[in-house]
């Protein structure tokens, strides 16, 4: 963790353009930062040097950049979604990084998880996952007075930790078999938990865990790798469960 | 042109109910004969598009994130408001209407707020229906906070995630609707340009953001649910990529732009600190239930907070609003705490910030409640200063977060484009001159889940059915605008990048057109756009980046907008002569500083009509208010 007023730092990053079958690493270099600047901000200034220069600016995903849309993402020396805990690229402040050191940036590897350009993966065999059934099937305009079933107080928190994952697919990136089984089984959490969810609950195990296999998610090893890369902590209980509930 | 809002006549509370009674609807069976085009997968746009479908029409939808859960309304902290009087504290439905009409200051449509307040329990019910997993009480009912300027706890949350569990809702709603094959998702998709035949709306341009290729949509009718406009701005609560291009578009085809100087500048957001800092987070407003606001008494006192005695402390809402004290309206807020800031009384390595201290709270309620509460809004706050907010008051200021303006509708959300529909925070309806916090979320449902899917479909019902083709002249000369205006970008061949630009433009508005406006200082900041139009069609950098991915593209597409609109923006706050709600003109305020509203020459909304030579006209439509008397807002 670093004190000083500023800060110099080696990008290693990965380029390769949507068309070339191979990557490389890069490096550049990043002076007189301060260490109040996020880690995407730093990306930002190098991308206007780059521009300035000449070259293609280096391609990575974000949007709300304060860890709650999910759009951000990759590996960080190694990690998925960077060394600190509970959070994701966007939330990385260059503070926790000491004057002078590298950081290796390169995209998620993961075969459900095809690369876009350098940095930025596609994701959205997480949305077809959940299309096979992570909702309640119920109309609009058909709903019954909200408080008219209760729900405990305790039971509605876990079902919100649950729906806290913002989809980033950090899990899938982390784990050594690229499994969605967090992902998955956070979203069986969130909906079974609650009662309006619970006549669809078997269904809904199965298609989602079939889809999953489906789109080339690999099988869950019991690595937990997923929930400590997870910034919003979901649990890995939570993938015990969901196996719990498949063979009952 | 005159301006029809098909207001329904009658007493404002049945005249929702009445209206629905008379609309054409459309068999079962003919439904899916009509495509519907609905751009942006926010609140507004993914509950549209779900409930449409469920109806049965062919739902296309567009947005530019790669997945429509990621749209900005994820970010939403506080709350939704619903007048249910849960918590018997005297709130009902003419409670909830009365607060939005005052809130706004006297410058929204009656009937439009009645209806929002009546819609608003059903939301709830619905969102629960669907899973929301709102915070409850422990016997299992909902529970409720409160939210500025009002006096009850109406405000339905999930932790400091609301938005992001009430997207979750509708967006997993609208995939059941995809998986039924009813709705397709078309993501990554950037909305350049609205399709008009005879000046009516049926389809869009749009440019695919992986492959680069332009694309032609058409429809029988287009909902646009884009988002509104505060990036306009130098920094803004919300998300870096939110734009204000598809709303440009369509009014550029014809659609009038509603007050679009009725902007929203939140008090509470961490200040800035490095100028590369991309943008402001948001500290949601709910954290002033228990935090208190102060500055020391002393201007240029820079003792820590902690070395400042009680009494050398000004809590200078409590002693100026005792009504509200900290939980006064937005606007109140944020102008107060600007002026102690230029008085000098600010705090913070640059003298622009003030305190928002939880310490009274932690000691009468103890951590666990506090952090029960806001938990998750100290962690990102700690994250991002540094500094650990249980032990030290949080350092915040006023941010440029919510645009109350935007396209004009009518009361069916149409706009002045037959055929084209706009929902959310993309259209001007309901908050007035100032919107009240937890409102926007409930606005953007109530549009999409229950307003929208009534009036849509009376539109189609008078529509023939056959599909525009592709080949229409029309189609075909957007086509060609969209591809004529790229290449000029191209060929500009200048040395700054559309990033240096937009700073530029967004720091010059607001200093110009922020809290706290002037004519002298509007019309130099009218004169400044002027000059950076002219900068950015000889100094923009746009290299060929030699792949289809083109983020630069993007940008400089979206200032080139940004540019026109901040002179709209600019002419619509020096013609308002008044100061209403967060629209403050320091030429019109009282001796005590409170804002002056001039309803005889002002009670009106102002409608902006583009041209493509000379200045934008002006038009105006008329309020009236029969059920609540127009007074002078006050929360002392
Ligand atoms: C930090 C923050 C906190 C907030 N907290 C609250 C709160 O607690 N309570 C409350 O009531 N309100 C809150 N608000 C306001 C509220 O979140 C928004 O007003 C509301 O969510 C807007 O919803 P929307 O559906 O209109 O648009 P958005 O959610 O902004 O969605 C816009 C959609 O349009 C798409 N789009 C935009 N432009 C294009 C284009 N050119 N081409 C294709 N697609 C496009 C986007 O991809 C996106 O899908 C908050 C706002 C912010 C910034
Ligand atoms: S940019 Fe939204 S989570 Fe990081």
């Amino acid at each position: 963790m670093s004190n000083a007023s500023s800060l110099s730092l080696a990008l290693r990053i990965w380029r390769q353009r949507h068309d070339e079958p191979a990557g490389r690493f890069l490096t550049y270099r990043l002076t007189g930062l301060s260490p109040d600047l996020s880690l995407l901000e730093a990306l930002d200034r190098l991308n206007q040097q780059l521009l300035l220069e000449g070259e293609r600016p280096v391609h990575f995903e974000h949007d709300c950049r304060e860890g709650i849309c999910g759009s951000c993402g990759f590996l960080v020396n190694g990690q998925a979604q960077g060394p600190q805990s509970g959070s994701t690229v966007c939330q990385l402040y260059l503070r926790e990084f000491s004057d002078g050191q590298t950081l290796t940036l390169e995209p998620w590897r993961a075969r459900a998880f095809p690369l876009i350009q350098d940095l930025a993966v596609d994701r959205s065999s997480l949305d077809r996952v959940l299309m096979a059934g992570g909702y309640v099937s119920v109309n609009i305009g058909s709903a019954p007075e909200a408080n008219a079933l209760p729900v405990g107080r305790e039971l509605a928190a876990q079902a919100f930790e649950a729906a806290s994952c913002i989809g980033c697919g950090a899990c899938v990136a982390a784990c050594p078999n690229a499994s969605a089984s967090l992902f998955v089984a956070a979203k069986l959490a969130h909906l079974d938990l609650l009662p309006q969810g619970q006549p669809e609950a078997a269904q809904r195990s199965r298609r989602l865990r079939e889809r999953m296999a489906q789109e080339g998610f690999g099988v869950c090893g019991n690595q937990l790798e997923c929930a400590a890369a997870c910034p919003k902590e979901i649990p890995s209980a939570l993938i015990s469960r969901m196996n719990r509930h498949a063979r009952s | 042109m005159r301006l029809d809002p098909r207001l329904p006549s009658g007493p404002v509370a049945e005249a929702w109910s009445r209206r629905r009674q008379e609309l054409p609807l459309i068999a079962p069976a003919n439904r899916r004969h009509y495509r519907v085009l609905v751009v942006g997968s926010g609140l507004a746009g993914a509950s549209a598009a779900a409930s449409l479908a469920e109806q049965g029409y062919r739902v296309r939808l567009l947005t530019y994130h790669d997945s429509p859960r990621r749209a900005h309304s994820v970010a939403a902290q506080g709350g939704i408001n619903a007048a249910r009087n849960y918590q018997n504290d005297g709130d009902s439905v003419e409670r909830l209407f009365r607060d939005t009409v005052r809130g706004g200051d006297f410058r929204a449509r009656e009937a439009g707020c009645h209806r929002l307040a009546e819609i608003s329990g059903s939301i709830i019910d619905h969102c629960v229906a669907l899973g929301v997993p709102f915070a409850r009480e422990y016997g299992g009912t909902l529970s409720n906070r409160s939210f500025g300027g009002s006096q009850v706890s109406r405000t339905f949350y999930a932790r400091g995630q609301t938005g992001q569990q009430l997207l979750y809702g509708v967006v997993q709603a609208l995939l059941r609707q995809v998986e039924a094959g009813r709705v397709e998702l078309c993501p990554q998709r950037d909305l350049l340009d609205l399709i008009t035949v005879d000046g009516v709306a049926r389809g869009a341009i749009c440019r695919h953001r992986l492959s680069g290729s332009l694309e032609t949509h058409t429809a029988h009718a287009v909902v646009l649910a884009s988002g509104g406009y505060s990036n306009v701005f130098h920094r803004s609560t919300n998300a870096v990529r939110s734009n204000a291009s598809a709303i440009w578009r369509a009014h550029r085809r014809g659609a009038l732009l509603a007050n679009p100087c009725f902007t929203q500048i939140h008090p509470t957001c961490i200040p800035s600190g490095d100028p590369d800092q991309s943008k402001l987070t948001l500290m949601s407003e709910s954290l002033r239930n228990d935090g208190r606001v102060w500055l020391p008494r002393r201007a240029g006192d820079q003792r820590p907070p902690d070395q400042v005695p009680e009494a050398e402390r000004d809590y200078f809402l409590e002693r100026l609003y005792p009504a509200y004290g900290n939980m006064v309206p937005r606007d109140v807020a944020s102008r107060r705490s600007r002026e102690l800031c230029l008085s000098g009384h600010g705090v913070g390595p640059t003298g622009r910030s003030i305190y928002l201290d939880f310490d009274e709270a932690i000691r009468r309620q103890g951590r666990s409640v506090i952090e029960g509460r806001y938990g998750n809004l100290f962690s990102m706050y700690e994250r991002i200063t540094g500094s650990d907010p249980y032990r030290e008051p949080m350092r915040i200021y006023p941010a440029p977060h919510y645009t109350m303006g935007g396209l004009w509708v009518d009361y069916h959300l149409m706009s002045t484009v037959p055929g084209l529909f706009v929902l959310g925070e993309a259209n001007f309806s309901e908050h007035g001159a100032n919107r009240l916090g937890a409102s926007a979320l409930m606005q953007g449902l109530a549009d999409g889940l229950f307003i929208a899917p009534a009036t849509v479909p009376a539109w189609l019902a008078d529509q023939p059915h056959p599909k525009l083709g592709e080949d229409h002249p029309s189609c075909r000369e957007a086509l060609e605008g969209v591809r004529r205006r790229i290449a000029h970008l191209r060929s500009i061949g200048g040395r700054q990048p559309a990033e240096v630009l937009r700073r530029q433009l967004g720091t010059l508005l607001i200093e110009s057109c922020g809290i706290s406006r002037s004519a002298a200082g509007l019309r130099q900041g009218i004169e400044g756009v002027a000059a950076l139009r002219e900068g950015f069609q000889q100094e923009l950098l746009l290299p060929d980046p030699g792949t289809p991915l083109d983020p630069e593209l993007e940008k400089a597409l979206q200032l080139e907008d940004y540019l026109e609109l901040a002179d709209l923006m600019l002419r619509d706050a020096l013609s308002r002569e008044e100061s209403c709600g967060a629209h403050f003109r320091e030429e019109h305020q009282s001796e005590n500083g409170e804002a002056l509203r001039r309803d005889d020459d002002f009670c009106h909304i102002a409608a902006w009509e583009w041209r493509a030579e000379g200045e934008p006209l002006r038009h105006q439509e008329p309020l009236s208010f029969r059920a609540i008397h127009p007074t002078a807002r006050s929360y002392r």
